[in-house]
């Protein structure tokens, strides 16, 4: 199948094209970022996803299906610039793969869609509105990118829309956000506050990417491997330390010290947990977890072991 | 650099013998943790076996495997009641059993609180929580009088203020008995005067009782536990009010008819009909 990616040139998109290859797709990869080391076989263009020249790429391609990427977190990227990417970018993909004949589309999200809050359940499910906006606003692009995508279910009926919302990701390359906290020695948490983080392992991750192409499931879908388990215990058995601040203080840090400077809300996020019910995108597509949460724990820590300074 | 707290060797005992599907590093997925439990039924064990000598009547009532919704009357200014009741079936039942209580929602913005509540089994209160551990056949401990409950006075500790109905509507849904209990004493070991509303709202929670030696620190009274039979309410969950308000109203009865049982008891006075089955 020719398989497109917008978003490949991250370290999770190029575990995934290895994998697509491997099962015998051609692969297509656009990301504004440079792409090296790109897996023999992959076409890779460095062109931005809404400009011109990507439609170019889908007008040539004719993509079969296209797995959209080319999102950014919050965490990472803090400008006006992450609206027009989240947004316009995913509008781009969308508009496109419906002008030059996708048959599927699946739009990989993020399960911090349903927000974190003292009075938010546990294991979303996928009807469950997003709370978190409130006291996180800067959350409404991704908000809105995936509520936007799952919009191509009406919008767009020539093609099948999956909506992936997926859990935090660990393992050896250290992509993702929960990584990235995880990096340093010394992993500052909130005092008092222990919350369950959802993780899979990021070869499970491209399993269920690749699950999504094969069975095309329509609708949208939480995607959970092993259960959640405590930030103190991700931060023990990852082999850092963990550093409970009070919350003043803490807000007080950000941006200071060597804390990266966030928005407070994002406090919330490792103060109530967001976890959620993965159990009907098993059901469509039985998928199952190859690496359970202790298993992922220890990949990243081996991978990257505990700094010395 | 870790410490622990002890555990009574009882305590671990009864805690392999648990039901709960914890992974190898001794968490479930809700985050019920094991290192947490051990301490805490430690804690739990002594007040109930030593400083209240609770004495629990009609354990045997109590389904031993399944979903299942304990229902019972406030009892104390704090949340004693509960606490005694987690540790009846987790002491007494064999195996033991971890009632899971649905945590006032407060709780889970107060350091500390929020993480011992959850570590604990004792999630926020939210329909969701309810019906998902019951799905998943767990024990699940209510209060329908909510905090107008903890809240009673000394002189009204043996009432019933007004109860929710959400619970008989949830187990309708769900098909889950109801055990009815009645918890007794708790009003004497925390006799509130008065309830410190201003006060309250300075440490973020609701109120903060007062009694006659200012704080809230449980003389050793004798508390006492009486679980009836299970009653069960067919249905979907979804029938008018005046329906389900009957069926609340019969679960409050055996609970009024309980404590009655427990004060008659408790005075020496000998057993009527209406209290078989909870001797």
């Amino acid at each position: 199948m020719r398989v497109l990616v917008p978003g490949l040139g991250g370290r999770l998109g190029k575990m995934l094209a290895e994998r697509l290859i491997e099962l015998g797709h051609d692969v297509i990869g656009i990301d504004r970022r440079p792409f090296r080391d790109a897996p023999p076989g992959v076409e890779m263009h460095e062109v931005d996803i809404r400009k011109r020249a990507a439609e170019d790429v889908f007008r040539k391609f004719r993509p079969q299906a296209v797995i959209h990427m080319a999102t950014v977190t919050h965490l990472v990227v803090q400008s006006e610039d992450r609206y027009r990417i989240n947004l316009g970018g995913t509008r781009a993909v969308f508009e496109h793969s419906h002008t030059y004949g996708a048959e599927h589309v699946v739009f990989v999200g993020r399960h911090t869609y349903y927000g974190a809050a003292a009075d938010s359940p546990l294991f979303h499910n996928e009807d469950e509105p997003p709370m978190g906006l409130a006291s996180f606003p800067e959350l409404a692009d991704l908000v809105a990118a995936d509520l936007y995508a799952g919009s191509a279910l009406w919008r767009y009926p020539g093609f099948t829309t999956t909506v992936l919302r997926m859990v935090y990701t660990l393992g050896p390359t250290g992509h993702g956000t929960l990584a990235s906290f995880l990096r340093g020695k010394r992993v500052p948490t909130l005092l008092g506050f222990d919350p369950l983080f959802h993780f899979m392992h990021e070869q499970d991750v491209v399993t269920a990417l690749c699950t999504t192409l094969d069975k095309r499931p329509r609708g949208v879908f939480n995607v959970a491997g092993p259960q959640p388990v405590p930030l103190s215990m991700v931060v023990r058995e990852t082999g850092r330390t963990n550093v409970p601040i009070p919350e003043m203080i803490f807000s007080m840090m950000l941006g200071r010290l060597g804390l990266p400077k966030l928005p407070t809300g994002a406090l919330e996020h490792i103060k109530y947990p967001v976890t959620v019910d993965g159990s009907a995108f098993k059901k469509a597509t039985g998928f199952t977890h190859a690496i359970d949460e202790k298993g992922a724990m220890r990949a990243y820590r081996d991978a990257f072991p505990r700094p010395s300074h | 650099m870790r410490f622990s707290l002890p555990v009574d060797s009882e305590v671990r005992d009864r805690l392999e013998q648990l039901e709960i599907p914890f992974n190898e590093l001794g968490v479930d997925p809700y985050g019920i943790s094991k290192a947490y439990l051990g301490p805490s039924f430690t804690a739990l064990r002594f007040f109930f076996k030593h400083y209240f000598s609770v004495e629990s009547h009609g354990i045997e009532n109590v389904p031993r495997r399944g979903r299942v919704m304990l229902v019972g009357n406030h009892s104390g200014g704090v949340a004693l009641d509960g606490a005694m009741v987690v540790a009846s079936q987790f002491l007494e039942m064999n195996p033991p059993r971890l009632a899971q209580g649905m945590a006032e929602k407060f709780l889970n913005k107060v350091p500390f609180a929020s993480q011992l509540t959850n570590r604990c089994g004792h999630l926020t209160g939210l329909p969701e929580h309810a019906e998902r551990l019951l799905a998943d056949e767990r024990m699940l401990m209510v209060f329908p009088e909510g905090a107008r409950g903890t809240a009673k006075l000394f002189k009204e500790r043996y009432s019933l203020v007004h109860f929710g109905t959400g619970f008989v509507r949830l187990a309708m849904k769900l098909k889950t008995p109801i055990v009815p209990f009645a918890f007794l004493g708790g009003g004497e070991a925390i006799p509130t005067i008065s309830n410190a509303v201003s006060i309250g709202k300075l440490f973020g929670v609701p109120y903060i009782p007062v009694t006659p030696w200012l704080f809230a620190v449980p003389i050793p009274a004798k508390l006492e536990v009486y679980y009836s039979p299970p009653m069960v309410f067919e249905g979907t969950g979804s029938e008018e009010d005046e329906v389900v308000y009957g069926h609340v109203e019969k679960v409050k009865e055996r609970i009024a008819q309980l404590i009655d049982t427990g004060r008659r008891r408790r005075r020496g006075e000998p057993a009527r009909d209406a209290d078989r089955g909870v001797q």
